[in-house]
Protein backbone atom coordinates (compact mmCIF):
# COMPACT_ATOMS: atom_id res chain seq x y z
CA UNK A 1 0.00 0.00 0.00
CA UNK A 2 1.35 3.45 -0.84
CA UNK A 3 1.65 6.12 1.80
CA UNK A 4 -0.28 9.33 1.28
CA UNK A 5 1.51 12.63 0.81
CA UNK A 6 3.70 13.67 3.70
CA UNK A 7 2.60 16.58 5.83
CA UNK A 8 4.84 18.70 7.97
CA UNK A 9 4.85 20.19 11.44
CA UNK A 10 7.95 22.30 11.99
CA UNK A 11 8.86 22.35 15.67
CA UNK A 12 11.43 24.86 16.91
CA UNK A 13 12.94 24.18 20.33
CA UNK A 14 16.00 26.08 21.49
CA UNK A 15 16.09 28.04 18.24
CA UNK A 16 16.57 24.83 16.23
CA UNK A 17 13.69 24.20 13.80
CA UNK A 18 13.09 20.54 12.94
CA UNK A 19 10.50 19.52 10.34
CA UNK A 20 8.55 16.47 11.52
CA UNK A 21 6.87 14.77 8.58
CA UNK A 22 4.22 12.08 8.48
CA UNK A 23 1.60 10.78 6.10
CA UNK A 24 -0.78 10.05 8.98
CA UNK A 25 -3.30 12.84 9.65
CA UNK A 26 -4.03 11.73 13.21
CA UNK A 27 -0.33 11.68 14.07
CA UNK A 28 0.10 15.10 12.49
CA UNK A 29 -2.68 16.42 14.73
CA UNK A 30 -0.97 14.83 17.72
CA UNK A 31 2.29 16.57 16.77
CA UNK A 32 0.55 19.91 16.41
CA UNK A 33 -1.26 19.61 19.73
CA UNK A 34 1.74 18.36 21.65
CA UNK A 35 4.10 21.04 20.41
CA UNK A 36 1.61 23.87 20.23
CA UNK A 37 3.52 27.03 21.07
CA UNK A 38 6.69 25.64 19.46
CA UNK A 39 5.37 25.35 15.90
CA UNK A 40 6.92 27.66 13.34
CA UNK A 41 6.39 28.27 9.65
CA UNK A 42 10.04 29.15 8.99
CA UNK A 43 12.37 26.99 6.97
CA UNK A 44 13.55 23.97 8.96
CA UNK A 45 17.20 23.24 9.66
CA UNK A 46 16.62 19.49 10.01
CA UNK A 47 14.01 16.94 8.98
CA UNK A 48 12.68 13.86 10.69
CA UNK A 49 10.33 11.50 8.86
CA UNK A 50 8.00 9.35 10.94
CA UNK A 51 6.86 5.93 9.75
CA UNK A 52 4.20 4.60 12.06
CA UNK A 53 4.04 0.97 13.09
CA UNK A 54 1.12 -0.77 14.80
CA UNK A 55 0.66 -0.42 18.55
CA UNK A 56 2.00 -3.49 20.34
CA UNK A 57 5.16 -3.88 18.29
CA UNK A 58 7.35 -2.70 21.18
CA UNK A 59 9.70 -4.20 23.77
CA UNK A 60 11.29 -3.07 27.05
CA UNK A 61 14.76 -2.52 25.59
CA UNK A 62 16.69 0.42 27.04
CA UNK A 63 17.74 3.27 24.83
CA UNK A 64 20.98 2.93 22.83
CA UNK A 65 22.50 5.68 20.72
CA UNK A 66 25.49 4.68 18.65
CA UNK A 67 27.27 5.56 15.47
CA UNK A 68 26.44 3.54 12.37
CA UNK A 69 28.58 4.56 9.42
CA UNK A 70 28.40 8.34 9.12
CA UNK A 71 25.14 8.51 11.00
CA UNK A 72 23.52 7.58 14.28
CA UNK A 73 21.31 4.66 15.18
CA UNK A 74 18.91 5.49 18.00
CA UNK A 75 17.02 2.55 19.40
CA UNK A 76 14.71 1.79 22.25
CA UNK A 77 12.05 -0.86 22.66
CA UNK A 78 9.38 1.49 21.34
CA UNK A 79 11.25 3.19 18.48
CA UNK A 80 14.12 2.91 16.06
CA UNK A 81 15.60 5.93 14.33
CA UNK A 82 18.45 6.69 11.98
CA UNK A 83 19.95 10.14 11.85
CA UNK A 84 22.46 11.50 9.38
CA UNK A 85 24.08 14.66 10.76
CA UNK A 86 25.67 15.45 7.39
CA UNK A 87 22.35 15.80 5.59
CA UNK A 88 20.38 16.82 8.68
CA UNK A 89 17.77 14.18 7.90
CA UNK A 90 16.51 11.20 9.79
CA UNK A 91 13.83 8.54 9.80
CA UNK A 92 11.90 7.16 12.77
CA UNK A 93 9.85 3.99 13.10
CA UNK A 94 7.53 4.08 16.09
CA UNK A 95 3.87 3.77 16.94
CA UNK A 96 1.79 6.88 17.59
CA UNK A 97 2.82 7.03 21.26
CA UNK A 98 3.57 10.68 22.19
CA UNK A 99 6.14 9.63 24.81
CA UNK A 100 8.18 7.86 22.14
CA UNK A 101 7.95 11.01 20.06
CA UNK A 102 9.21 13.16 22.95
CA UNK A 103 12.08 10.76 23.58
CA UNK A 104 13.22 10.75 19.97
CA UNK A 105 13.15 14.54 19.85
CA UNK A 106 15.06 14.88 23.11
CA UNK A 107 17.76 12.48 21.99
CA UNK A 108 18.07 14.19 18.64
CA UNK A 109 18.46 17.54 20.36
CA UNK A 110 21.18 16.12 22.65
CA UNK A 111 23.13 15.07 19.55
CA UNK A 112 22.68 18.40 17.79
CA UNK A 113 23.45 20.39 20.93
CA UNK A 114 26.56 18.40 21.82
CA UNK A 115 28.14 19.54 18.56
CA UNK A 116 27.25 23.16 19.39
CA UNK A 117 28.39 23.26 23.00
CA UNK A 118 24.90 23.00 24.45
CA UNK A 119 23.07 20.33 26.42
CA UNK A 120 19.80 19.24 27.97
CA UNK A 121 19.71 19.25 31.73
CA UNK A 122 17.36 17.33 33.99
CA UNK A 123 16.26 20.53 35.71
CA UNK A 124 13.40 22.96 36.01
CA UNK A 125 14.04 26.44 34.66
CA UNK A 126 12.30 29.77 34.84
CA UNK A 127 12.83 33.43 33.98
CA UNK A 128 12.67 35.96 36.80
CA UNK A 129 13.35 39.66 36.13
CA UNK A 130 14.76 38.84 32.71
CA UNK A 131 17.28 36.27 33.96
CA UNK A 132 16.98 32.49 33.78
CA UNK A 133 17.46 30.25 36.82
CA UNK A 134 17.92 26.49 36.70
CA UNK A 135 16.83 24.10 39.45
CA UNK A 136 18.29 20.61 39.32
CA UNK A 137 18.25 17.75 41.74
CA UNK A 138 17.45 14.13 42.25
CA UNK A 139 13.87 13.02 41.88
CA UNK A 140 11.91 14.45 44.81
CA UNK A 141 14.42 17.24 45.52
CA UNK A 142 11.81 19.85 44.63
CA UNK A 143 11.98 20.77 40.94
CA UNK A 144 8.24 20.67 40.50
CA UNK A 145 7.66 22.18 43.96
CA UNK A 146 9.79 25.22 43.24
CA UNK A 147 8.04 25.86 39.94
CA UNK A 148 4.66 25.54 41.65
CA UNK A 149 5.75 28.12 44.23
CA UNK A 150 6.86 30.63 41.58
CA UNK A 151 5.12 34.03 41.68
CA UNK A 152 2.93 35.09 38.78
CA UNK A 153 5.63 37.24 37.18
CA UNK A 154 7.98 34.28 36.79
CA UNK A 155 7.97 32.61 33.36
CA UNK A 156 8.25 28.82 33.37
CA UNK A 157 10.66 27.41 30.80
CA UNK A 158 10.34 23.79 31.93
CA UNK A 159 9.60 21.85 35.09
CA UNK A 160 11.61 18.85 33.84
CA UNK A 161 14.10 19.34 30.99
CA UNK A 162 16.08 22.54 30.58
CA UNK A 163 17.56 23.48 27.24
CA UNK A 164 20.94 25.23 27.33
CA UNK A 165 23.06 26.80 24.61
CA UNK A 166 26.18 28.94 24.78
CA UNK A 167 25.44 32.52 23.80
CA UNK A 168 27.19 35.87 24.22
CA UNK A 169 29.88 34.76 26.64
CA UNK A 170 27.47 32.80 28.82
CA UNK A 171 24.61 30.36 28.43
CA UNK A 172 20.97 30.87 27.56
CA UNK A 173 18.07 28.74 28.72
CA UNK A 174 15.21 28.07 26.33
CA UNK A 175 11.68 26.92 27.04
CA UNK A 176 10.79 23.36 26.10
CA UNK A 177 7.54 21.49 25.56
CA UNK A 178 8.92 18.57 27.58
CA UNK A 179 6.78 18.58 30.71
CA UNK A 180 7.24 16.77 33.99
CA UNK A 181 4.78 16.39 36.86
CA UNK A 182 3.21 19.77 36.13
CA UNK A 183 2.08 18.36 32.78
CA UNK A 184 2.46 21.87 31.44
CA UNK A 185 4.60 22.95 28.52
CA UNK A 186 7.18 25.67 29.13
CA UNK A 187 6.96 29.07 27.47
CA UNK A 188 8.72 29.39 24.14
CA UNK A 189 11.21 32.07 25.10
CA UNK A 190 14.76 32.34 26.39
CA UNK A 191 17.03 34.32 28.70
CA UNK A 192 20.63 34.40 29.84
CA UNK A 193 21.29 31.98 32.69
CA UNK A 194 21.99 33.68 36.01
CA UNK A 195 22.57 30.57 38.13
CA UNK A 196 22.14 26.84 38.41
CA UNK A 197 20.89 25.70 41.80
CA UNK A 198 21.05 22.11 42.99
CA UNK A 199 18.02 21.69 45.21
CA UNK A 200 17.67 20.21 48.65
CA UNK A 201 14.74 20.71 50.96
CA UNK A 202 15.43 21.85 54.52
CA UNK A 203 14.09 23.87 57.47
CA UNK A 204 15.08 27.26 56.01
CA UNK A 205 16.33 28.90 52.83
CA UNK A 206 20.04 29.24 52.18
CA UNK A 207 22.50 29.25 49.28
CA UNK A 208 25.88 27.51 49.61
CA UNK A 209 28.98 27.36 47.47
CA UNK A 210 29.97 24.18 45.62
CA UNK A 211 33.52 23.41 44.57
CA UNK A 212 34.12 23.41 40.82
CA UNK A 213 34.68 19.67 40.82
CA UNK A 214 31.48 19.03 42.72
CA UNK A 215 29.60 21.39 40.39
CA UNK A 216 30.92 19.56 37.30
CA UNK A 217 30.19 16.18 38.87
CA UNK A 218 26.59 17.14 39.67
CA UNK A 219 26.10 18.79 36.30
CA UNK A 220 27.24 15.70 34.40
CA UNK A 221 25.07 13.48 36.58
CA UNK A 222 22.00 15.50 35.56
CA UNK A 223 22.84 15.96 31.89
CA UNK A 224 20.77 14.03 29.37
CA UNK A 225 23.18 12.22 27.15
CA UNK A 226 22.87 8.81 25.57
CA UNK A 227 25.46 8.53 22.80
CA UNK A 228 28.11 5.83 23.07
CA UNK A 229 30.77 7.99 21.49
CA UNK A 230 34.16 9.02 22.84
CA UNK A 231 34.41 12.32 20.93
CA UNK A 232 30.97 13.49 21.95
CA UNK A 233 31.56 12.54 25.59
CA UNK A 234 34.78 14.57 25.45
CA UNK A 235 32.85 17.54 24.14
CA UNK A 236 30.20 17.17 26.79
CA UNK A 237 32.86 17.14 29.51
CA UNK A 238 34.44 20.29 28.06
CA UNK A 239 31.01 21.91 27.89
CA UNK A 240 30.27 21.01 31.52
CA UNK A 241 33.61 22.53 32.61
CA UNK A 242 32.95 25.64 30.54
CA UNK A 243 29.47 26.01 31.98
CA UNK A 244 30.78 25.75 35.56
CA UNK A 245 33.49 28.25 34.72
CA UNK A 246 30.92 30.69 33.36
CA UNK A 247 27.72 30.26 35.35
CA UNK A 248 27.43 30.30 39.16
CA UNK A 249 26.47 26.83 40.40
CA UNK A 250 25.22 26.63 43.97
CA UNK A 251 23.33 24.42 46.39
CA UNK A 252 19.94 25.88 47.30
CA UNK A 253 18.44 24.46 50.46
CA UNK A 254 14.85 25.58 50.67
CA UNK A 255 11.77 25.34 52.82
CA UNK A 256 8.86 24.70 50.48
CA UNK A 257 6.92 27.91 50.67
CA UNK A 258 6.80 31.03 48.49
CA UNK A 259 9.63 32.79 50.40
CA UNK A 260 12.21 30.74 48.52
CA UNK A 261 11.60 33.00 45.55
CA UNK A 262 12.63 36.02 47.66
CA UNK A 263 15.91 34.21 48.25
CA UNK A 264 16.29 33.61 44.50
CA UNK A 265 15.38 37.20 43.55
CA UNK A 266 17.77 38.65 46.11
CA UNK A 267 20.63 36.32 45.38
CA UNK A 268 23.52 37.96 43.57
CA UNK A 269 25.90 35.45 42.13
CA UNK A 270 29.45 35.79 40.96
CA UNK A 271 30.87 33.20 38.59
CA UNK A 272 33.66 32.01 40.88
CA UNK A 273 33.56 28.80 42.82
CA UNK A 274 34.96 27.76 46.13
CA UNK B 1 55.93 -4.41 38.67
CA UNK B 2 59.35 -3.23 40.01
CA UNK B 3 59.31 0.40 41.03
CA UNK B 4 62.44 1.32 39.09
CA UNK B 5 60.98 0.62 35.65
CA UNK B 6 57.48 2.01 35.76
CA UNK B 7 56.47 4.21 32.86
CA UNK B 8 53.07 5.87 32.77
CA UNK B 9 51.03 7.41 29.96
CA UNK B 10 47.64 9.05 29.86
CA UNK B 11 44.94 6.96 28.21
CA UNK B 12 43.33 8.21 25.01
CA UNK B 13 39.92 7.36 26.50
CA UNK B 14 40.00 10.25 28.93
CA UNK B 15 39.17 13.93 28.96
CA UNK B 16 40.89 16.20 31.45
CA UNK B 17 40.60 19.83 32.39
CA UNK B 18 41.93 22.07 35.13
CA UNK B 19 39.32 24.31 36.70
CA UNK B 20 39.79 26.65 39.67
CA UNK B 21 43.03 24.89 40.57
CA UNK B 22 41.57 21.39 40.42
CA UNK B 23 42.31 18.81 37.72
CA UNK B 24 39.20 16.94 36.69
CA UNK B 25 39.50 13.76 34.68
CA UNK B 26 36.72 11.79 33.07
CA UNK B 27 36.95 8.38 31.50
CA UNK B 28 34.72 8.77 28.47
CA UNK B 29 34.35 5.02 28.10
CA UNK B 30 32.30 4.69 31.27
CA UNK B 31 31.85 8.36 32.31
CA UNK B 32 33.64 7.83 35.64
CA UNK B 33 34.88 11.11 37.04
CA UNK B 34 37.90 11.90 39.22
CA UNK B 35 39.34 14.98 40.86
CA UNK B 36 43.10 15.04 41.36
CA UNK B 37 44.94 16.85 44.13
CA UNK B 38 48.06 18.94 43.42
CA UNK B 39 50.54 16.09 43.72
CA UNK B 40 48.40 13.74 41.65
CA UNK B 41 47.98 16.47 39.04
CA UNK B 42 51.75 16.93 38.79
CA UNK B 43 52.21 13.20 38.18
CA UNK B 44 49.28 13.03 35.76
CA UNK B 45 50.59 15.96 33.70
CA UNK B 46 54.06 14.42 33.52
CA UNK B 47 52.75 11.03 32.35
CA UNK B 48 54.32 11.17 28.89
CA UNK B 49 55.04 7.45 28.52
CA UNK B 50 58.82 7.78 28.44
CA UNK B 51 59.80 9.47 31.69
CA UNK B 52 60.26 6.86 34.46
CA UNK B 53 57.89 7.31 37.38
CA UNK B 54 60.82 7.62 39.79
CA UNK B 55 62.10 10.63 37.79
CA UNK B 56 58.66 12.20 37.79
CA UNK B 57 58.41 11.76 41.55
CA UNK B 58 61.92 13.16 42.09
CA UNK B 59 61.54 16.17 39.76
CA UNK B 60 57.85 17.00 39.85
CA UNK B 61 56.84 15.88 43.33
CA UNK B 62 59.86 16.12 45.63
CA UNK B 63 61.09 19.13 43.64
CA UNK B 64 57.86 21.06 44.20
CA UNK B 65 56.35 19.64 47.36
CA UNK B 66 58.31 19.07 50.53
CA UNK B 67 57.94 15.31 50.77
CA UNK B 68 60.28 12.40 51.45
CA UNK B 69 61.37 10.64 48.23
CA UNK B 70 60.74 7.12 49.49
CA UNK B 71 57.29 7.94 50.83
CA UNK B 72 56.43 9.96 47.71
CA UNK B 73 57.48 7.05 45.48
CA UNK B 74 55.30 4.60 47.43
CA UNK B 75 52.32 6.98 47.32
CA UNK B 76 52.86 7.59 43.60
CA UNK B 77 52.92 3.87 42.82
CA UNK B 78 49.68 3.40 44.73
CA UNK B 79 48.11 6.36 42.93
CA UNK B 80 49.12 5.30 39.41
CA UNK B 81 48.00 1.74 40.08
CA UNK B 82 44.59 2.99 41.11
CA UNK B 83 44.22 5.31 38.13
CA UNK B 84 45.41 2.51 35.89
CA UNK B 85 42.67 0.26 37.24
CA UNK B 86 40.15 2.92 36.19
CA UNK B 87 41.60 3.26 32.68
CA UNK B 88 42.96 6.77 33.28
CA UNK B 89 46.66 5.90 33.13
CA UNK B 90 48.51 3.12 31.36
CA UNK B 91 51.44 1.48 33.16
CA UNK B 92 54.32 -0.33 31.51
CA UNK B 93 57.82 -1.64 32.19
CA UNK B 94 58.92 -0.18 28.87
CA UNK B 95 58.80 3.38 27.53
CA UNK B 96 55.72 3.95 25.40
CA UNK B 97 54.09 6.67 23.36
CA UNK B 98 51.53 8.69 25.30
CA UNK B 99 48.06 8.09 23.85
CA UNK B 100 47.13 11.73 24.24
CA UNK B 101 48.65 14.58 22.24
Amino acid sequence: MMDGPRKVACVEIGGIPIALTTSDDDFLNLLRQRYDGFLVSSRSEFELEFDLVPVGSTSDEDVRVRREGDGWLIERGDFRARWDPRTGRGRVRQNANPYSLDSVLRILHTLILAERGGFLLHAASAICHGRAYLFAGVSGAGKTTITRLAPADVTLLSDEISYLRPQAGGYSAFGTPFAGELARSGENCCAAVSALFFLEQGPSNRVDELSSAEAVRRLLRNTLFFAEDHDLVDRLFATACDFVDTVPVRRLTFYPDARVWDEIRNWQGVPQHA
Amino acid sequence: MPENCIYIARSSAIAARALAGEMMVMNSADSTFFTLNEVATAIFQAADGHTPLRDIVRDRVCGQFEVDLEQAQADAEQFVTELSSHGILIMSNEPMASETP
